[in-house]
């Protein structure tokens, strides 16, 4: 049975046995045309229209962040100096925060995966889908326009009085690029919510659903409830900016600590809105590559919503220096720890599954091992950050920063691929080498700690964030830090080869490569464009393997 | 591949009458999901506005009274009727009287344009009497800074709200246009059903801004 699952991939196949004519009608084939791509709404060429998007964002803010790691090597500024620094580390940060985090895997994989998962032809509202593509592209570019016209050193926090008041860069028109692209989350939002209620197939109960589905119900309901603060709090920055009033400015009356409030009320949920995808394809994958059900399913299910409305109820912990009262600070540590519980249980949930089952190493399940991994270590250290009197010691160092990178970009970033190599053959009805799948996901995760574990010690040290210079004795860290950039940037730039070369020369992917469970695999890939030629009906629960889908699809093993 | 799952217990598609009726469920919860998310975007500047008055209650007692209550209390009136027109509206639509539908339309635009205006006057009868904080502010009372901030949030407020309220009157308009190319279209009632929460979620918006703005005095 398991050599049933890997072989086809194990070998990298050199002759195309493809380009056939012969393949039957499915969505990618059905049109060629730019025309049929851009005024689509069919939900997986959307996602594959986002994709494409986010991929392009990624590389600005990753080259963003390669010159700083470059700039970083020595403790002196000599490749860039401080304001060309403070602008590379705040493009980086709102192009990876809003326009390739929160995005990443809810518009590319959600929206190609949601509607094939419940049995759905589409998604609730497909012309809202693709004009959710077109805002956020919008989006996108104003804020792209915003580097070109100079740059913006704020930080992608925005403090005020600083972004309202005294910078003089271009903070309105990357705001006015961030409240567009606000516009398109909520639209993926209302879509999912409403799809997931309204568009099950007979026999897709809620508990039935995969639990990538329920992930991106909690993560909807952030989308919807927590991008319109965000919309506000920038739209009164944006105000009081160019018409020069108060609304935060201290020495106008206004209160910089309120702006500091409503910024986190979005800013933190919306990390959930990075992690909790990334833990339904965890989820999904475990699953598959273990051959099991996933333990515990409905405590995973509803450690998703625990974790949403938790989220809601933390943002204070990021202005525990900032003169916020010590009583709310001590509730808001509280209330940060109380997160640890959801996301414990789906650590020790995985780990359950994957207990006495049959595990396959393959691509897949390396990203999400590695996702366990590094979501653990982001975790616990969360758990550091929330305590007041280390936070006070490590605030604004290099631990924070090590910190939230494990959870956004090493747990985030890892899901993203791994679901990619995941449901690659579902997607482009190809398989891919997977040697090279194998070869990068351990180079990515190697790369990946190798840049930010040095930045927990260094931080724990003292060296401040957000600084393009340092004292001397902690370059040993930093030149650590960049050597590891370098080989995560090879990691990063390697499946985008493999990948893209397997589009015209893997070989052929079956519907169901992986052995997984799931409505998603049942029909052909890549899918047709109305998804299922049966209508679909389930009944059985999520992940469940009956002993019937064993013999049919190896010819009847024990 | 497993088939399995799509055992042979009566798979069927839906068929248009549950297709019809799935289209307005989901359209309906749409709709509400939505307002959900205005909800957060009004509430968050309700906050805002709560957290400066308790700082400065004096200061935005005296705001207040430099606003015009009647104009205020004038379009109260003018929108709470365009709520009743736009609940007569839905009813005739679905009563599949659309004539009568499209007449209440009419009307309901009409007064939402009316409230506009009235605002419009009032906006300008503040900057005569220089009450508009970075083009023409004149207050030299006390606590200057403090009324400045009040007035900021007033117009940021009831702009905010004047912009939902023109996206209702187009989208109404276009609804009637709609009605009339597309006269046949399968549930004709159903895009002024949900044109009809917006505008009530609009109306009580200003309901909660009303008092807020001009009463707290
Ligand atoms: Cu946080």
């Amino acid at each position: 049975m398991s050599e049933m699952a890997s072989e086809p991939l194990g070998r990298e196949e050199r002759t195309p046995v493809s380009s056939s004519p012969r393949r039957p009608k499915n969505y990618l084939n059905t049109s060629y045309t730019a025309r049929s791509w851009l005024l689509t709404t069919d939900h997986k060429r959307i996602g594959i229209l986002y994709m494409i998007a986010i991929t392009f964002f990624f590389a600005v803010g990753g080259i963003a962040a390669t010159t700083m790691r470059l700039e970083l090597l020595t403790p002196y500024g000599d490749l860039v100096g401080a304001e060309t620094y403070n602008k590379l580390f705040t493009i980086h940060g709102i192009i990876m925060v809003w326009f390739f985090l929160i995005p990443s895997i809810p518009t590319t994989l959600g929206n190609f995966l949601i509607p094939l998962m419940i049995g759905a032809e589409d998604l609730a509202f497909p012309r809202l889908n693709l004009a959710s593509w077109y805002v956020f592209m919008v989006g996108g570019f104003v804020t792209m326009a915003a580097v070109i016209f100079g740059g913006v050193d704020t930080g992608w926090t925005f403090y005020t009085p600083y972004s309202s008041v005294y910078s003089n860069t271009a903070v309105a028109l990357v705001i006015v690029g961030i409240v567009i692209s606000g516009f398109s989350s909520i639209f993926t939002g209302i879509n999912f919510i409403v799809t997931i209620h309204k568009m099950r197939a007979p026999g897709m109960t809620w508990f039935r659903m995969p639990l990538f589905v329920w992930s991106h119900y909690a993560t909807s309901l952030i989308l919807v409830l927590a991008t319109p603060v965000l919309a506000l709090v920038l739209v009164l920055v944006g105000i009081e900016r160019v018409f020069g009033v108060g609304i935060f400015d201290p020495s106008l009356g206004g209160d910089p600590l309120l702006f500091q409030h409503l910024f986190w009320f979005y800013s933190h949920p919306a990390v959930y809105i990075m992690i909790l995808p990334g833990m339904g394809v965890t989820s999904e994958i475990v699953a598959a590559f273990a051959r099991r059900r996933v333990f515990g399913y409905t405590f995973v299910a509803f450690a998703s919503l625990a974790i949403a409305i938790l989220g809601f109820l933390v943002w204070g912990h990021h202005m525990f220096v900032s003169g916020q009262s010590i009583y709310a600070g001590m509730v808001f540590s509280v209330l940060s720890f109380l997160v640890a519980i959801p996301s414990a249980v789906k650590v020790f949930n995985w780990t359950a599954t994957m207990y006495k089952g049959d595990i396959h190493f393959d691509t897949p399940m390396l990203y999400a091992l590695g996702f366990i991994g590094l979501f653990t270590v982001g975790g616990l250290t969360g758990l550091f950050v929330a305590s007041l009197s280390f936070d006070v010691h490590v605030h604004d160092s290099y631990f924070v920063v090590a910190h939230f990178h494990y959870i956004m970009v090493g747990s985030t970033v890892l899901a993203y691929l791994g679901g990619i190599h995941y449901w690659w053959p579902k997607i482009s009805g190809r398989l891919y080498s997977a040697w090279w799948g194998r070869f990068s996901a351990i180079l990515i995760f190697a790369g990946f700690n190798l840049t930010f574990f040095p930045q927990f010690i260094v931080g724990y040290l003292g060296m401040p964030r957000r600084y393009y210079a340092y004292a001397p004795e902690f370059q040993v860290y930093n030149v650590l830090s960049s050597a590891g950039a370098s080989i995560l940037a090879l990691g990063y730039v390697l499946p985008l080869v493999y990948l893209l070369y397997s589009l015209q020369n893997g070989r052929l992917a079956p519907d169901n490569p992986w052995e997984a469970t799931g409505l998603e695999w049942q029909t052909s890939s890549p899918p047709p464009t109305e998804n299922f030629l049966e209508p679909p009906i389930v009944t059985h629960d999520a992940y469940e393997r009956p002993s019937a889908t064993i013999s049919s699809s190896t010819g009847g093993q024990p | 591949m497993t088939q399995t799952t799509t055992q042979p217990a009566t798979p069927a598609w839906p068929t248009e009458d549950e297709k019809l009726a799935r289209e307005r469920e989901v359209n309906a919860l749409g709709m509400w999901v939505f307002l959900a998310s205005e909800i957060m975007l009004f509430g968050g500047l309700f906050l805002v506005y709560f957290v400066y008055r308790f700082r400065y209650p004096a200061a935005f007692a005296e705001g207040s009274s430099e606003l015009n209550m009647w104009l205020g209390a004038l379009n109260t009136a003018v929108l709470l009727t365009s709520s009743l027109t736009m609940a007569l509206a839905v009813h005739q639509a679905r009563g599949s009287s659309r004539k009568t539908a499209v007449l209440f339309m009419l009307l309901t635009m009409a007064l939402g344009l009316l409230f506009l205006a009235i605002k419009g006057y009032e906006y300008w009868q503040d900057y005569q009497e220089g009450l508009v904080p970075g083009l023409n502010f004149t207050y030299s009372g006390a606590e200057q800074q403090a009324v400045a901030l009040f007035l900021v949030l007033y117009f940021v407020m009831t702009a905010l709200h004047a912009l939902h309220l023109s996206i209702g009157i187009v989208m109404v308009g276009v609804a009637i246009v709609w009605g009339q190319i597309r006269p046949f279209a399968h549930d004709p009632a159903e895009p002024v059903e949900m044109i009809g929460l917006y505008w009530h979620f609009i109306d009580i918006v200003w309901v909660f801004l009303f008092p807020v703005l001009y009463l707290l005095r």
